[in-house]
């Protein structure tokens, strides 16, 4: 089955869209990789290949993982479905 | 691949060190002799000037690795023969005797009392002799456990972390299995996964070692920084490729050192490994300076997974480019050597993909070209730790 997004394993927050010209409002096919599994998920924004895709809700402070582990915290809400990138999320480290 | 069985056609020097390239070099030991080595390339062919912008005024540990870097690189098995050129002799005479202990042919000139032409000259004579004795050389079937290997990504995106980076750890993997020597570096962009890193250290004292470079590099940046960072580091390319912070840019770099092999040492920057196995180097992430570190480490071959498109090259060690970014595969096709993109589309296995940059590499090592050296990158650039005197 064709797919549109990839997430590294289960629990991650978010997938990474792999294919140019996604759109709002289209529903996606997502392979989580490390468990071999697919999801659905409708995306709300027009998301650029590459770019992260929000797989729940997200309230300003809470965590985003990837790859099982922490890349950042929430600066404005996202909803499920949203594009999920640096107008939303900013590294805790510097 | 049989990595054991396959043997690639190398360079055997005299010090029994293994290159794949046969590169007569004409290294300027400071920003003055960039005209003179520039001169000599022009006027003998084969020859390669590597011009760079330091080596005056330079002092204490930043004078020692500029030195470090220039004996690396005129030490580097790709290179069989070397011209020095520097403004006076004293340290031209540092950097050949450095040099020299390789057992390679390597001269040196100074411009102070000759001025540019008498120096182009006598080293245009030299440079010619040494042209028709490294031309005259023989490639001989050399284990591929005797390449020394290098990895950097960059212009990284989602897919590097997700699919290029991996195709790296996977072949890293089996090189370390197969008694490979191989380097990883980029201290600040493990900010966020330098605990995964620390875990996989082979011993106590190398764990030390590693958390204490990454801790100085990281409150250097913090000491320096005027914003959170997100103007340059991820970069503005990381950025557009979807990469939001430094955290998930780290846990996509390293995922070129695998899923097991440990690492066995750490090295500082332009420090050659002392043996076989997995080193870290604390080095820069910037391409250039980084890939030009290695080279003085003697790496003889770099793999370079790329998100966005990130162009390098080096002058002596063949960069070989990785991406599974299929816009990038689309429109800057001529700078991929190898396309895994499949991995994106689940046509392609992490073994697969790992196996076919492992043929790559083979291919490299027996003289393909890479698409970095066709298209001419020769990025060389001095890591400069502070301000001259």
């Amino acid at each position: 089955m064709a797919i549109q997004f990839v997430v590294h394993e289960k629990g991650d927050g978010v997938g990474v869209v792999t294919v140019e010209g996604v759109q709002a409002g289209q529903r996606l096919t997502g392979w989580i990789m490390k468990e071999d599994a697919t999801i659905e998920i409708e995306a709300l924004d027009d998301i650029p290949i590459g770019h992260k895709v929000a797989l729940v809700d997200f309230a300003p402070g809470d965590t985003v993982i990837k790859y099982g582990i922490d890349i950042g915290k929430v600066v404005a809400p996202i909803k499920k479905g949203e594009h999920l990138h640096v107008h939303n999320v900013k590294t805790k480290r510097w | 691949m049989d990595l054991k069985n396959r043997t690639i056609l190398g360079y055997r020097r005299e010090n029994g060190r293994v290159g794949v390239r046969n590169h007569v070099i004409l290294l300027p030991l400071d920003d003055l002799s960039n005209a003179a080595c520039l001169a000599v390339e022009n006027n003998i062919k084969g020859t390669l000037a590597l011009p760079h912008h330091y080596g005056r005024l330079q002092f204490g540990a930043d004078l020692e690795l500029h030195f470090r870097t220039l004996i690396g690189i005129g030490s580097n098995p790709n290179v069989a023969a070397v011209i020095v050129i520097g403004i006076e002799p004293e340290w031209t005479k540092v950097i050949t005797d450095g040099i020299a202990a390789t057992g390679k042919p390597v001269f040196g000139f100074s411009i102070e009392q000759h001025g540019d032409h008498e120096t182009i000259m006598a080293a245009s004579r030299k440079a010619k002799e040494l042209m028709h004795w490294a031309s005259a050389l023989k490639r001989t079937d050399c284990a591929v456990q005797e390449l020394m290997i290098s990895c950097k990504c960059g212009e990284s995106d989602t897919t590097s972390g997700i699919a290029a980076n991996p195709t790296v750890g996977n072949a890293y993997d089996k090189l370390y299995d197969n008694g490979n020597t191989l380097i990883f570096g980029e201290t600040s962009e493990i900010t966020g996964g330098e605990h995964l890193v620390a875990a996989r250290c082979r011993t106590p004292e190398v764990r030390d070692a590693f958390m204490k470079m990454w801790s100085d590099y990281n409150d250097f940046i913090i000491a320096n920084k005027t914003n959170d960072l997100s103007d340059s580091q991820p970069t503005k390319g990381n950025i557009l490729g979807g990469l939001t912070t430094i955290e998930e840019k780290a846990l996509g770099n390293i995922q070129k050192i695998g899923k097991k092999c440990m690492v066995d040492g750490c090295l500082i920057p332009a420090e050659a490994p002392r043996g076989p196995g997995l080193w870290f180097m604390d080095s820069s992430s910037a391409a250039a300076e980084m890939v030009t570190l290695v080279s003085a480490a003697g790496a003889v071959v770099h793999f370079f997974p790329t998100g966005q498109g990130n162009v390098i090259g080096n002058p002596i060690l063949p960069v070989i480019k990785i991406s599974a970014n299929p816009r990038t595969i689309r429109t800057m096709r001529e700078h991929i050597d190898v396309d895994v993109s499949a991995l994106l589309r689940r046509e392609m296995t992490l073994e697969e993909a790992g196996d076919k940059l492992l043929d790559m590499m083979a291919q490299t090592a027996d003289g393909r070209l890479t698409s970095a050296e066709i298209l001419g990158h020769r990025e060389i650039v001095m890591t400069k730790l502070y301000r001259s005197a």
